[in-house]
């Protein structure tokens, strides 16, 4: 018997996903609808002996092509006839959830009706009397409550079971049908057609919630009485700040870092020095030593250290999303955002910026429009990832000992300003003819799914990894063989490398700023590759002993570091000038990638690349020169 | 009066949608003329507007809630 096929559909904050988790659990692939930039989640199950295959369907309101995702649901009902499509609607929010099912209807696609989150509905005093809800839409109605397991893999049964020919539209359903075949056959405009249809659908849903459902006045939910302090008022900013500081502080302080030092420790102490004694006894030639030890081990560790850090941020985001609350951030930001030339929705993207550009590249595709979601694409390389963190860190520590913490905040902060700017910029240039809008369903407070948030977590912070053990580990075997060879072979003079001559050549466009060293040019272009490149890079070039150079510990290479010609390679001024060049420049090669997938245009990529190093190197040369100006050294 | 002018609190009733680029997606989400619909708060600064219609919460800018003629019904 070959797999019977289960398509999950509905709205937006429905608890879909959480129900898909539940019935797929680790066995689901996310992949990428062709041609747009949508996941597409399939899961393969077993049930009593039967295959059941189930994608999960992009969240959306209605079917109308109006976003990709619309686009992704009517390409799918259009090409694909699924055993069984099971409509997931949020209970507490059946009227508006309906207008998706009637459309679907239209359509002539057998549904179930799930009813999730049944309890909740209750609560808000929304009673459904599920036999007349079947009786009006002639369709199988189960329910779930979307967290408990047990629930959801009941739906597992109604799939194995559901005989859908035995159910046919009731003639509320057929005649709203010939309805909306009339009025697409009055001869008036489009739009005015599709207003008219959306108005009978509406008519339709009214009818049966008449007849199915009641609605008694419930008292003031836990979602208003939140709101009032969360969404209302200027303690609402307030608010937003304490959730964000700590967010920050547990991320990179109280679990991320304690965390990142464990990984660290692993690294330096058992791995390294069990790689070194292997090879060393296993006779390994000395190049294939110096290339595992130094180059992969060394930069692959500088990026794992990182997980940790990326990946708690990544769960209490997604743990924040999945409340409710991050809707809340975005509306309440709206208006300070719009006066920059973003969304209030850009908050989440560049929030997750720092901790990756590529997953917050990504979460762009939340925004509404076109416009919103280009410029926040351009903007978000502008925020201090985790991978620039080490670099401001080592120069702070090395150029200002008795002022790092101060460096540092000025770091972010610059970050933060130039993605302000350069989006009022890009909003009044480039996309001043395009309009920007915001509508948004600020759904009620919820506690979500912990498998649910661990699996969004997991998916936004995986590339990080694939990035560690892919082009990392590529690029750290091609920084190896540049710094070690030249046309003549291995040296062991790296001022004669490969690397040397690219270094002094990009070095040449940094003379204005103070640090056109062959190091400083080589540093950048290895930054492109991966920002965690540049400090290890500088390490290396440098001279210092690699086991002290470490990405996590900026005094302890800063000490190490001032004893080498680095110290006396930069002055202060021109040391703050390559910080803010690094900071600002091209992200580095992943998040360009990124950029190319999301904007769908090789152009777009392109245009990324060179405005960030024209910005940062602007902006680098102002502080070298502003500096000089100023008396400064 | 739109839907712009009304106060947190208001309970009103949609006369139009208005012309918009917005308008079928506002409809869709339920804005149909006759739907009953409660004037939540608003954001810290006074834009966007919330609003809670047919059991559920939507936030709008003021600018296209500009579009949308209403009249009080409490």
């Amino acid at each position: 018997m070959s797999a019977l096929s289960v398509a999950l559909t509905g709205n937006p904050n429905t608890g879909k996903s959480t129900i898909f988790n539940e019935l797929t659990g680790a066995r689901q692939k996310i992949g990428n609808w062709p041609g747009v930039t949508v996941d597409k989640k399939v899961g393969v199950i077993e049930h009593n002996g039967r295959k059941i295959s189930v994608i999960d369907l992009p969240g959306t309101y209605s079917i109308n092509a109006r976003s990709q995702e619309e686009q992704v649901v009517s390409d799918y009902f259009k090409e694909n006839k699924p055993d069984i499509v099971v409509n997931i609607i949020d209970a507490a929010n059946i009227a508006r959830n309906l207008f998706l099912t009637v459309q679907l209807m239209e359509h002539g696609i057998p549904l179930i009706l799930n009813l999730n989150m049944m309890d909740e509905a209750q609560r808000h005093g929304i009673k459904i009397d599920m036999k007349k809800l079947e009786d009006a839409f002639g369709m199988p109605v189960t329910n779930t409550v979307g967290r408990s397991n047990k629930s959801v893999r009941k739906l597992l049964d109604v799939f194995t079971n559901a005989v859908m020919t035995n159910y046919k539209p009731s003639k509320l359903i057929t005649d709203h049908i010939d309805k909306v075949h009339k009025i697409e056959q009055s001869g008036l405009g489009a739009a005015k057609i599709e207003e008219e249809i959306i108005s009978a659908r509406y008519d339709l849903i009214d009818k049966i919630m008449a007849s199915a459902v009641t609605v008694s006045a419930a008292g003031k939910t836990l979602t208003e009485k939140l709101d009032s302090y969360l969404a209302n008022g200027v303690s609402s900013l307030v608010l937003m700040l304490v959730v964000f500081y700590l967010m920050f502080q547990i991320s990179f302080n109280w679990i991320g870092q304690p965390l990142a030092d464990l990984v660290g420790e692993f690294f330096d102490e058992t791995l390294v020095p069990w790689a070194a004694e292997s090879m060393a006894e296993a006779g390994v030639a000395d190049w294939m030593q110096s290339l595992v030890s130094d180059g992969i081990i060394a930069g692959v560790g500088a990026v794992i250290n990182f997980v940790p850090l990326i990946f708690t941020l990544f769960i209490i985001l997604s743990f924040l999303d999945g409340t409710g609350y991050m809707a809340r951030v975005a509306f309440i930001m709206d208006p300070i955002m719009r006066r920059a030339g973003l969304s209030g929705k850009s908050i989440m993207p560049l929030v997750m910026g720092f901790g990756c550009a590529v997953p917050a590249i990504m979460a762009n595709r939340a925004l509404d429009t076109h416009k919103d979601r280009m410029i926040s694409i351009f903007v978000t390389p502008f925020i201090t990832c985790n991978a620039k963190v080490p670099i401001i860190a080592l120069f702070a520590a090395m150029f200002f000992p008795d002022n790092v913490a101060n460096v540092v905040f000025a770091m972010y902060f610059l970050g933060i300003i130039t993605a302000i700017v350069m989006a009022k910029v890009l909003s009044t240039t480039i996309f001043k003819e395009q309009k920007s809008t915001f509508l948004l369903e600020l759904p009620p407070y919820r506690l979500p799914d912990p498998k649910t948030v661990l699996l969004e977590a997991w998916d936004k912070g995986k590339g990080y990894l694939i990035k560690a053990g892919t082009i990392i580990f590529a690029m750290s075997v091609i920084i190896w063989f540049l710094s070690s060879f030249n046309s003549d072979g291995m040296t062991e003079d790296m001022d004669n490398s490969y690397l040397a001559s690219i270094g002094s050549t990009t070095s040449v466009i940094f003379a204005p700023q103070g640090f056109d060293t062959w190091e400083a040019g080589a540093a950048v272009i290895t930054g492109v590759l991966a920002k965690e490149a540049v400090v290890s890079t500088m390490g290396i070039l440098y001279g210092a002993d690699e086991d002290s150079v470490d990405t996590n510990d900026a005094e302890g290479t800063a000490e190490v570091l001032n004893a080498t010609s680095m110290g006396s390679a930069f002055t202060p001024l021109s040391a703050l000038a390559f910080m803010v060049f690094t900071l600002l420049y091209s992200p580095c090669m992943t998040a360009l990638g990124t950029v190319k997938k999301e904007a769908q245009s090789f152009k777009w990529m392109a245009f990324v690349f060179f405005y960030t190093c024209a910005v940062a190197w602007v902006a680098s040369l102002v502080v070298y020169q502003g500096g000089k100006l100023l008396g400064f050294e | 009066m739109t839907l712009k002018e009304t106060k947190s609190g208001m309970v009103v009733r949609i006369d139009s949608v208005g012309e918009s680029a917005l308008k079928q997606r506002l409809m869709t989400m339920g804005l149909i003329p006759g739907t009953r619909v409660e004037v939540l708060n608003s954001a810290p600064l006074g834009d966007p507007i919330a609003i809670r219609l047919r059991s559920y919460n939507l936030a709008l800018r003021r600018d296209d809630a500009a579009q949308i003629e209403v009249s009080q019904v409490n």
